[in-house]
């Protein structure tokens, strides 16, 4: 054991010495051959801009973390990922170690980078809901919420009531389902590998709800400019409540299982810290702000939809640690429920598109025997809808935080720009403070507790 | 949070597009006269345009006397052949726009700064000493417009390959015209 640790402080100091794992010849007789053999082929295949950690003052500033002068001998550069089962998808955290402890980290991204901003250029307005969503593949309503929501805004057409509650409540299922994820990833991560089994079991249930109402698992493309795709299915209400009952019934098993759980609390509770002022630093919202006794929920500070009419909590906690934020999570899962119980009990009746005859195509029985009928909706669907030319930013609150959409028209039919402001973006700039001075072990509980999701982070 | 600032001019939302140098909320006007900016409201929402040189010192001045306490967002558009364009007037049109979003929490009010990037000098002051969260965002401009941002700590590539040649989102890079090639291949395929 000694031996080992003394060969890797060799190897430490060495590569050290010049800051960078490309030089990291070193003189220590026997490892000196192999170690610069790894440092050749890392510096062929990586890149100085992504391998160096910036060391000027400024970032010293920003990320708050004191500078290890002294401790720079005994500091090692790893990599954690791009193919780490812990990092959820394709995220690479850079990590200086000192023995055992995180000195400095920094999250390297763009692995599953896929253009879908310069997508979005080329799709139409009415296919570009199907684009949005599968950016945040876990809550992919949210994203075809906030692209509609902007897209409505410049053409500036009204939701009819029933349309709102029913987006209302399907993003608020998806919520549930996202946290449900998060739930499971989360105690696979932390090595609760029973959790990744209840939490994938109660998730089903959501999406087969979420299936059965829109036809689709996932990328669902079920809200539309105006409206959404299709009205709710006979016998919607009995589907929906036996769903949150079967989840309700699941989380409270969670409860019991893990929240009074000595070992899960020792391995949590503490780890990870974050304060508010950091938050609003480095623009994190959602559940990660709001642990550290921080409010703010866009649901309730900027209502959309029908949020102001319904009642619900925000839920909120004061430490801001991993243990906390897995709280939050599993908290408002129920809040959740009670929004789409209230949504069940109060859906209004009426249109569920707007009747825009710009916007949407006309019903399905108009099409048999009208030829206008049918060209009109086939020129909706081929050359889209032309929206005046303007500029506008949506938010809404999904289940990572804030996500955004700014939207550029230029009068055509198809967006001049399209921007998703994606919270796990942001949310991935806390991994400076909060790894900070944890031990590696930890910086993998730290990771899953940001629950990003890399699709929405690299668009 | 006060109830009052909630309240923006939601009526005017189509009307207000028009491009008239309007003056949106006392913010906006607070801008105006410090920085020399142009203000209208856009959809209910209070946009601001100023001039780039000034990027970070608006920031500064968000934070320190407005209350501004989140840069929600930092993003670029490039207006390359787009006629439509809507400006205030006084705003000198220039080929890239890099955009600037701000959250109040304190206020519950959010502002959009505008400022214009001309394409031979694509530069401006970063706002990441003031704000460290646009940090990744001002590494994604860079990324993908080419835009640099001067006094930014690590501005490096983000989304693509640190060896990638020109700048995606820029109007000119056409999707299809990139060869595919992977790194260390000795030829291009």
């Amino acid at each position: 054991m000694s031996d080992a640790s003394g060969k890797s402080g060799e190897l430490a100091s060495a590569t050290s010495k010049s800051g960078e794992l490309a030089s990291a010849t070193s003189k220590s007789g026997e490892l000196a051959s192999a170690t610069s053999r790894t440092a050749s082929r890392l510096r062929h295949q990586t890149d100085e801009g992504a391998q160096k950690l910036a060391r000027s003052e400024q970032e010293l500033v920003i990320t708050g973390a004191p500078w290890p002068d002294d401790q720079l001998g005994d500091t090692m550069l790893i990599n954690m990922g791009p193919q780490h089962p812990s990092t959820h998808g394709v995220l690479r955290i850079m990590m200086e170690l000192d023995s055992e402890e995180v000195v400095r980290a920094k999250a390297v991204i763009g692995y599953l980078h896929t253009g879908m901003e310069k997508t979005a250029e080329e799709l139409t307005y009415v296919q570009g809901a199907t684009n949005v969503t599968r950016m945040d593949y876990a809550s992919p309503l949210s994203n075809e919420l906030v692209f509609c929501m902007a897209a409505e805004q410049l053409l500036g057409i009204e939701v009819p009531e029933r349309a709102q509650w029913i987006r209302m409540m399907l993003v608020e299922v998806n919520r549930i389902s996202s946290h449900l994820l998060f739930q499971a990833t989360n105690g696979m991560d932390i090595g609760a590998v029973s959790m990744m089994l209840y939490g994938w079991r109660e998730r089903e249930e959501t999406l087969r709800l979420l299936e059965k109402i829109t036809g689709l698992r996932m990328n669902h493309n079920y809200v539309r400019v105006g409206g959404v795709a299709a009205d709710l299915p006979d016998g919607w209400q009995d589907d929906v409540l036996e769903t949150l009952d079967k989840v309700e019934h699941g989380v409270r098993e969670y409860d019991e299982l893990l929240t009074e759980n000595p070992i899960w609390q020792s391995r949590l509770v503490g780890i990870g810290p974050i304060t508010t002022q950091e938050c609003l630093d480095l623009s994190i919202t959602g559940p990660i702000l709001r642990s550290t006794g921080f409010a703010w929920d866009l649901r309730k500070a900027q209502p959309y939809l029908k949020y102001d009419d319904v009642d619900f909590d925000v839920v909120y906690t004061t430490n801001g640690d991993v243990y906390d934020r897995w709280r939050i999570r599993m908290e408002e899962i129920f809040e959740s429920a009670k929004i789409v119980r209230q949504c069940v009990e109060r859906m209004p009746k009426g249109d569920w598109r707007a009747l825009d005859a710009k916007v949407t195509p006309p019903p399905r029985a108009r099409i048999d025997e009208s030829m206008e009928a049918l060209i009109h909706h086939f020129k909706l669907f081929t050359e889209g809808f032309k929206v005046p030319a303007g500029e506008t930013y949506a938010a809404v609150e999904s289940p990572r935080g804030e996500i955004g959409c700014y939207l550029v028209s230029d009068g055509s039919s198809k967006p001049l720009r399209m921007h998703i402001r994606g919270p796990s973006f942001y949310n991935l700039q806390s991994m400076g403070p909060m790894v900070r001075n944890a031990l590696v072990a930890d910086a993998v509980a730290i990771v899953s507790s940001v629950d990003p999701i890399m699709g929405e982070v690299d668009r | 949070m006060s109830d009052e600032v909630r309240e923006q001019p939601h009526d005017e939302t189509m009307t207000a597009d028009a491009g008239s140098a309007t003056i949106a909320d006392e913010v906006a006007a607070a801008l105006c006269e410090r920085f020399g900016a142009a203000s209208r409201v856009s959809c209910g929402q209070t946009v601001v345009y100023a001039p780039r040189e000034r990027a970070a010192e608006i920031a500064s001045y968000l934070r320190d006397h407005e209350q501004f306490t989140m840069c929600v967002d930092v993003t670029a558009v490039d207006h390359l052949g787009n006629p439509a364009r809507v400006l205030p007037e006084r705003v000198g049109a220039e080929r890239f726009e890099v955009v600037a979003n701000y959250l109040s929490h304190v206020r519950n009010r959010r502002i959009r700064v505008i400022h214009q990037v001309p394409e031979s000098e694509p530069n401006l002051p970063s706002i990441t000493p003031v704000y460290a969260g646009a940090n990744f965002a001002e590494r994604e401009v860079f990324d993908l417009f080419g835009i640099s941002f001067d006094g930014h700590p690590d501005l490096t590539r983000i989304l693509m390959p640190d060896d990638w040649d020109g700048h995606p989102l820029r109007k000119d890079f056409g999707p299809a015209r990139v060869p595919v090639t992977f790194k260390g291949d000795p030829s291009p395929r």
